[in-house]
């Protein structure tokens, strides 16, 4: 399919573009061009479930998306208003069947996201021509499927899928190591490379003219570690050891971009929804609306950010920290002298006339992921205001209940859940496990379990790109526990309890 | 987009999986309540991608709103939780909906238990007669003219006269050139298959068993239904007597009292009679009992067997549901008198895992 590269806007709806992008330039807000594509619900939904890249691989996955998607589509449950694409130039879809306040408002919005996708720093280094890398990649995978067979090449992209969260998010913006070209493990082709050249010699001169070591060589050199350290870069790691066909390491190299791709949005989801909201209520209440039209565009907004219970609407929070920081810091609500003021009172009504509202929002917006900004912008004052809470899960009743309105607690999780964007941080310890190309995995347990049936599938998927086999250590129930698949069946290891004692006693006293 | 590719690509793979647990849902009877006209639709796991996830215990998030510590906010499974946080799918039991048709499910049936195609008793010797347009006349009324043929003789008649002029192409069909469609009456084979069901519903039956009987009429419903067209079902139940029901009472009456079975075989016998001559349809009937016969019937019934019921059907299956009060001694009679007779299949059926192999037992012969 082409790429669409001119919109397809009505005339009204070209015109509101113009003025929407008039008004978000005239806040300074600093975008690639940006294309709007009018679509129906359906076609809304195709492209949803691919992703937002109605040209990416073929893949089942993107089928089920899809069918679900529909499917609550046509039950009433779900709508998508918007759907923005981190690309130059940006694409956003407006569902053709809304209102045309609702599409303005979704404009609004739209121009947010594409500011901050250029200018937030963890966007930094997305590829912004994702729209035809992802074309180059279908094409790479469709071709692949023509030689080797459709299922045998989806069976491995499930099987890269399983593994597309173990990268290491941080990486595109540290050098942690030099590059290195994919080599066989034991490297045994490197040394024979560097093998001096055998000269010809009668046989009794033959040690003398050809010694058995070069001079000074030493013979019990420690063999190097791989990984020198702990790779968290689990897919590079599989790249460069893992004994793949050429098809397979440029699948999993296509995996593995995506997954890059994708990461910044989830390791920004609270910052950019909250951003992009803050834009469009600030243009549509101040700009953008009549009179006329101020009960739809309540409807829609106060849809947009509902809170629930159980989920934390990250438009909700986004927009709220955003305006928090921005009056914080109009009135000089910070630093030293604002943080030691006990009174309560005086902190309410702190003001020092700072005005510096603005210029902090943009540039909190440039320098911070989610977790920096919690991290630094939630208060307590913002957590009692806003009434948040921390539930967890009590097996006692089988429900998930409130354990604190606590700051430290309520910080404290909502940090540990943003942290590796929600998933378990896993690293390769060690390549050559016990000596015998064995891979070892290690999980910086956080307190939080695995699922364990899930570790157990994820690792058989491991086992088919490694080929020896893998462990995972992690920590079960307190237990230090390995958990193996050597390609035929599942071993668990159960290492010493770290509070055996505890339990001793409390089962005699059973 | 191929959108489409990948929807097809994942309904295969769906399929794949219901074949695979097939077995399963066939001991569970987990579909029958969701049976609409001609599809079922079957509750499959999420198909997902494997991840190294946060488990449920010790995980948590953070939400918003009113509430004491110590209240509720969610059951797991309502909905995901917290900033996209550890455990954000509660319980992992999320389902999916996916419609088979009935069809679809009792092909994978058949492929599953090996089951034979039934080869329909009597050949084709009910017809019926239907029209259809395949021919044309010379004679007819205008609506059915056939423009094309009509016009094409026209130009043949024309040419051949040498009227036809190439620089003015003017073509005119005259009475003789005109054709109309008609329609030939083609005889289509009919055949009709009839299902009786009969069941136990003395008071040693309990409601395990007549589960057990639903979810093996089920399956043996959708196999025949697949294997004719047109499947007329008749429902019997009986304790000292007999009386035929509709479906919905068939599955829900309990009566307490004795059992003679004899009482059921006269009702089917004198239905078969009365709606379903022999000769015109494949009659199967099906019997479900716990076995508990009052002795002195096992004579009358074996008689009505013998002459009035086997003769006449192509298939007659008797399960025998274990009821908590043990199992009878039907089956043990019935083996003894009939060894041999290819039209009676028996089947004991311990448990709801027997339903398995009892639906291969009677389904096996291909009859």
């Amino acid at each position: 399919m082409p790429l669409i590269q001119s919109s397809n806007l009505t005339p009204e709806l070209a015109a509101m573009q113009v003025e929407v992008e008039e008004y978000a330039r005239g806040h300074g807000l600093d975008f690639y061009p940006t294309i709007f594509e009018l679509i129906d619900a359906d076609e809304l939904n195709m492209i949803a479930a691919r992703g937002g890249f109605p040209t990416r691989y073929p893949h089942w996955r993107f089928g089920m998306e899809y069918e679900s998607l529909s499917r609550g589509y046509q039950y009433g449950l779900q709508k998508i208003y918007e759907m923005v694409i981190n690309n130059d130039p940006c694409y956003a879809y407006l569902m053709r069947c809304n209102g045309p306040i609702d599409q303005k408002l979704v404009m609004a919005h739209v121009y947010g996201h594409c500011d901050f996708f250029k200018n937030n720093q963890w966007f930094s280094h997305t590829s912004r021509k994702m729209m035809d890398e992802t074309a180059n990649h279908g094409t790479r995978i469709r071709k692949i499927m023509d030689k080797v067979g459709v299922e045998t090449v989806e069976e491995f992209i499930d099987a890269c899928l399983s593994l597309e969260d173990l990268i290491d998010v941080y990486s595109p913006h540290i050098k942690r190591r030099a590059d290195r070209k994919s080599s066989t493990l034991n490297g045994e082709r490197e040394e024979e490379a560097k093998k001096p050249r055998r000269f010809r010699s009668k046989d009794y001169m033959d040690t003398f003219v050809n010694p058995r070591e070069l001079p000074g060589e030493k013979h019990d050199v420690e063999p190097r570690k791989v990984p020198e350290h702990p790779e968290r870069d689990v897919l590079l790691f599989l790249l460069e050891h893992a004994p793949l066909d050429g098809w397979q390491a440029d699948v999993l190299s296509i995996i593995r971009d995506e997954a890059y791709y994708f990461a910044p949005q989830g390791q920004t989801k609270i910052m950019n929804e909250g951003w992009a909201s803050y834009w469009h209520s600030k243009i549509m209440t101040t700009q953008g609306l009549t009179t006329a039209d101020i009960v739809n565009y309540c409807d829609h907004h106060s849809g947009t950010l509902a809170s629930s219970p159980t989920q934390l609407n990250p438009y909700k929070v986004g927009i709220e920290m955003f305006r928090d920081i921005e009056s914080r810091w109009n009135r000089g609500a910070f630093g030293r002298e604002y943080e030691e003021c006990d009174d309560d009172a005086e902190r309410r009504r702190w003001n020092t006339n700072a005005g510096l509202g603005l210029e902090k929002i943009f540039e909190v917006r440039r320098i911070h992921n989610d977790l920096t900004f919690i991290d630094e912008f939630l208060t307590l004052d913002f957590v009692r205001e806003h009434k948040l809470f921390r539930f967890g899960y009590n097996p006692g009743s089988e429900a998930y209940e409130i354990e604190s309105r606590e700051f430290p607690q309520v910080k404290q999780q909502l940090l540990s859940s943003l942290t590796n964007r929600g998933r378990p941080l896993i690293s390769v310890t060690d390549g050559n496990f016990r000596n015998r190309g064995e891979l070892y995995l290690k999980h910086e347990h956080s307190g939080v379990d695995l699922q364990i049936d899930y570790a157990t599938d994820t690792l058989e998927n491991l086992q088919k790109l490694w080929n020896r086999p893998v462990h995972l250590e992690t920590i079960v129930d307190d237990t230090k526990t390995v958990l193996t698949y050597d390609g035929e069946e599942h071993e668990c290891d159960y290492g010493e309890s770290l509070s055996d004692l505890f339990d001793f006693s409390e089962d005699s006293e059973d | 987009m191929d959108i489409k590719r990948d929807q097809r690509r994942f309904k295969q793979i769906v399929r794949g999986r219901i074949r695979d647990n097939l077995r399963k849902y066939i001991t569970h009877g987990e579909m029958i309540g969701r049976r609409g006209k001609d599809l079922v639709s079957i509750p499959v796991p999420q198909l997902d991608v494997p991840r190294f996830k946060f488990g449920k215990n010790g995980s948590g998030g953070v939400g918003q709103g009113d509430g004491e510590v110590g209240s509720p906010v969610g059951k797991p499974g309502q909905g995901p939780q917290g900033a996209g946080g550890a455990g954000s799918e509660p319980g992992s039991g999320h389902l999916m909906e996916v419609e088979v048709t009935l069809d679809e499910l009792a092909e994978m049936l058949g492929d599953e238990l090996e089951l034979p195609r039934i080869k329909p008793k009597g050949n084709a010797s009910v017809e019926a007669e239907k029209s259809k347009y395949n021919s044309v006349r010379q004679t007819g009324p205008e609506s059915l003219r056939h423009f094309r043929r009509t016009y094409l003789r026209a130009l043949k008649r024309q040419i051949s006269t040498g009227v036809y002029e190439p620089l003015e192409p003017r073509v005119i069909p005259i009475k003789a050139d005109k054709q109309y469609r008609s329609w030939n009456d083609v005889p289509i084979p009919h055949v009709n298959a009839a299902v009786i069901y009969m069941m136990d519903v003395s008071g040693s039956m309990t409601d395990d068993q007549k589960e057990i009987v639903r979810t093996e009429s089920f399956w043996i419903d959708a196999w025949l239904g697949s294997q004719y067209k047109g499947v007329q079902r008749r429902y019997i139940i009986h304790d000292a007597v007999a009386k035929q029901v509709d479906e919905h009472t068939f599955y829900h009456t309990r009566e307490s009292g004795g059992t003679r079975i004899s009482s059921a075989y006269r009702t089917a016998a004198q239905l078969i009679d009365r709606e379903f001559p022999a000769e015109l349809w494949n009659i199967y009937c099906f019997q479900f009992s716990d076995g508990d016969n009052w002795g002195d019937d096992n004579r009358q019934a074996f008689e009505l067997l013998t002459d009035r019921l086997l003769p006449r059907v192509n298939l007659f299956c008797y399960g025998q549901v274990e009821s908590p009060y043990g199992s009878g001694e039907f089956l043990d009679s019935l083996e003894k008198q009939f060894a041999g007779n290819e039209t009676l299949v028996l089947s004991e059926i311990p448990d709801k895992d027997g339903i398995y192999e009892s639906i291969k037992t009677f389904l096996g012969k291909g009859r």
